[in-house]
């Protein structure tokens, strides 16, 4: 369907491309790998194994993970409340659902922080019941799930309305109650936008810094996350280091990224 | 409280019951639950950084944001967006013009790389090029050998934006024109444009409403990039500050009203963002309402010769 060759401007676009791409892209991130190699492997192991690294990566893939679980409950409600149900307000909350695409996370730490502070908004009500959620590894749950939230939303949104509801009301009239629809006609439908969905908001955890920092008061051991820990190391010019926590950091959440991916394309085959 | 409803068991009541939907009550809790999440988790940080702004008074924010170091942070983060946004576009139209015209060999590669910076913590975003460029890095001894200054400076906080966004775009106008397809393209070379004849006179105009958001967004990434810049910035005052960090800066010193004065600017380039994604959205919208999908090649010609005809 699409021309091969028939347009003009194959060379120029491939070595743009090729040339942007390699620059930016493929050597910055030889470099990283690169560096961590010549530090040797007893001392790359040393550096990622180390009690306070090891804390940081349980705390930064646990509360993704929390994050993204969030996220794939309320952001499906969300989606389908959005697309099934009228209501006031609603191209208002349409749209805000993008704000954390477009908010600075910085911006986004210092709001959270303010807000979820003992003293906050909805901090000091939670307080209260005894739920401490700024400067405790809570706070940082609650800034990925924000960071997060679109991603569900907008991959479910688009194949929620493209379902058609003739499908459910068939279900329905062949003596299906609502729930059985619902978990039968519906949700196998929409299992692989939202395993996508899970995945970026995951991934965008994972490497998430800016309103981390803020919220979660940095403590080792305990509220400290393996991005901060990078950065600390480059602080103490310990590049080594760093690049052992980043190689490792890429490492790992890439291969989480594989093993959803491959969930997602046997969860397709096995329903189809 | 279902126990209130009558149960319904015939087929011809469940369908005057709406058979496709929830009851009522259903409805009510799952919209409360969504709206109590949104209000949560978005209204009030959105409320709060103007409120927390506003704390002290109008003057006390206006004074806030003429602030010496305040200024050159806004002047220094409008500089970055007005180098890395032309540059990702360039490169976004170059890349998809390669990836929705072609096929090629190594081409499922090439997107990968371009999604990669996706899936790269901004940390590690100014990390690579702290190894490249800093002092200890690969490149390090001859650059200051030459003078040039690269981590800690303009340069540095340039090269880590636009890793970070130029996905951003690039996912944006290839998504556009596979979608619109190459028909009209097409017909401009057989007619004997040239290449860039087509690129301005074809391809440019039938995107420009597509790609506007992809835009916008990278703009408001651009300005708003925290992690990375932090990395290779240094954190010069009045030099290598851009406004995220001058909003960290005085959040960290207790200048709240400092802070939350900064962070409302780039709140309200946010909210511009998602007000322009709207209106882009119905702009598009409309395009297609008014070209009826008659097949995949003739469906987007209409908005092409409107967007044509109207310069």
């Amino acid at each position: 369907m699409r021309t091969r060759g028939v347009l003009p401007g194959f060379g120029l676009t491939m070595g743009y491309t090729s040339f942007y791409l390699g620059v930016l892209v493929l050597i910055p991130l030889s470099a990283l790998f690169f560096k961590a190699g010549s530090m040797g492997p007893a001392e790359f192991w040393r550096v990622v194994t180390h009690p306070r690294t090891f804390a940081a990566y349980r705390l930064t893939f646990g509360a993704s993970a929390l994050a993204a679980c969030i996220n794939a409950v309320m952001g499906f409600l969300l989606a389908w409340v959005l697309v099934r149900y009228r209501f006031f307000g609603k191209s208002i909350v349409d749209a805000i659902v993008d704000l954390p695409f477009a908010l600075p996370t910085a911006v986004a730490g210092i709001a959270m922080t303010t807000a979820y502070a003992e003293t906050g908004w909805l901090g000091a009500p939670l307080a209260k019941l005894g739920v401490k959620v700024a400067f405790a590894p809570l706070g940082i749950v609650v800034v990925l799930t924000f960071v997060g939230l679109p991603f569900v939303v907008r991959t479910v949104q688009p194949v929620l309305e493209e379902l058609d509801p003739d499908l459910e009301e068939a279900a329905a009239v062949l003596g299906a109650t609502r729930w059985q629809a619902f978990r039968h006609v519906v949700l196998p439908a929409l299992v692989p936008p939202l395993l996508t969905g899970f995945t970026l908001a995951f991934a965008r955890a994972v490497g998430e810094y800016g309103s981390v920092v803020f919220i979660s008061g940095n403590m080792p051991m305990k509220t400290e996350i393996a991005p901060l820990l990078i950065v600390t190391k480059l602080e103490q010019y310990d590049y080594a280091g760093a690049t052992a926590i980043a190689v490792m950091l890429l490492a790992t959440s890439f291969a989480i990224l594989l093993a959803i991916n491959a969930l997602g394309r046997w969860s397709r085959r096995s329903h189809a | 409280m279902s126990a209130a409803l009558p149960p319904i068991r015939s087929v011809e009541s469940r369908r005057l019951a709406g058979v496709a939907s929830e009851r009522p009550w259903v409805r009510w809790l799952l919209t409360g639950a969504a709206l109590a999440f949104v209000a949560a988790f978005l209204l009030v940080p959105l409320a709060l950084v103007f409120f927390e702004a506003f704390a002290k008074g109008p003057a006390a924010y206006l004074a806030a944001i003429a602030d010496d170091e305040a200024f050159s942070a806004i002047r220094l983060t409008l500089l970055i967006a007005v180098i890395v946004v032309p540059l990702n576009f360039t490169f976004g139209v170059a890349a998809a013009w390669l990836l929705a015209r072609y096929d090629f060999f190594g081409k499922s590669l090439l997107l990968a790389l371009i999604d990669l910076p996706f899936s790269v913590s901004p940390v590690i975003s100014g990390l690579i090029f702290v190894l490249l460029f800093g002092a200890q890095g690969w490149f390090g001894p001859f650059l200051s050998d030459h003078g040039i200054s690269i981590i800690f400076a303009v340069p540095g906080i340039v090269l880590a934006t636009t890793f970070v966004t130029f996905p951003l775009v690039a996912r944006e106008v290839l998504a556009v024109m596979q979608a619109q397809g190459g028909a009209e393209e097409e017909a401009a070379f057989m007619l004997g444009a040239s290449g860039w004849q087509i690129l301005w006179h074809v391809t440019l105009p039938k995107i420009r409403w597509g790609v506007l958001y992809g835009v916008i967004l990278c703009n408001a990434r651009a300005m708003g990039e925290f992690g990375a810049v932090s990395v290779v910035s240094g954190h010069v005052r009045g030099q290598t500050n851009t406004m995220p960090l001058e909003v960290e800066i005085l959040y960290n010193e207790y200048r709240f009203v400092g802070a939350f004065a900064v962070a409302s600017l780039l709140t309200l380039l946010a909210v511009a963002t998602l007000v322009l994604k709207k209106v882009v959205e119905r702009a598009v919208g409309r395009q297609r309402r008014e070209a009826p999908i008659a097949g995949d090649r003739i469906a987007f010609a209409l908005p092409a010769e409107e967007a044509g005809g109207g310069q």
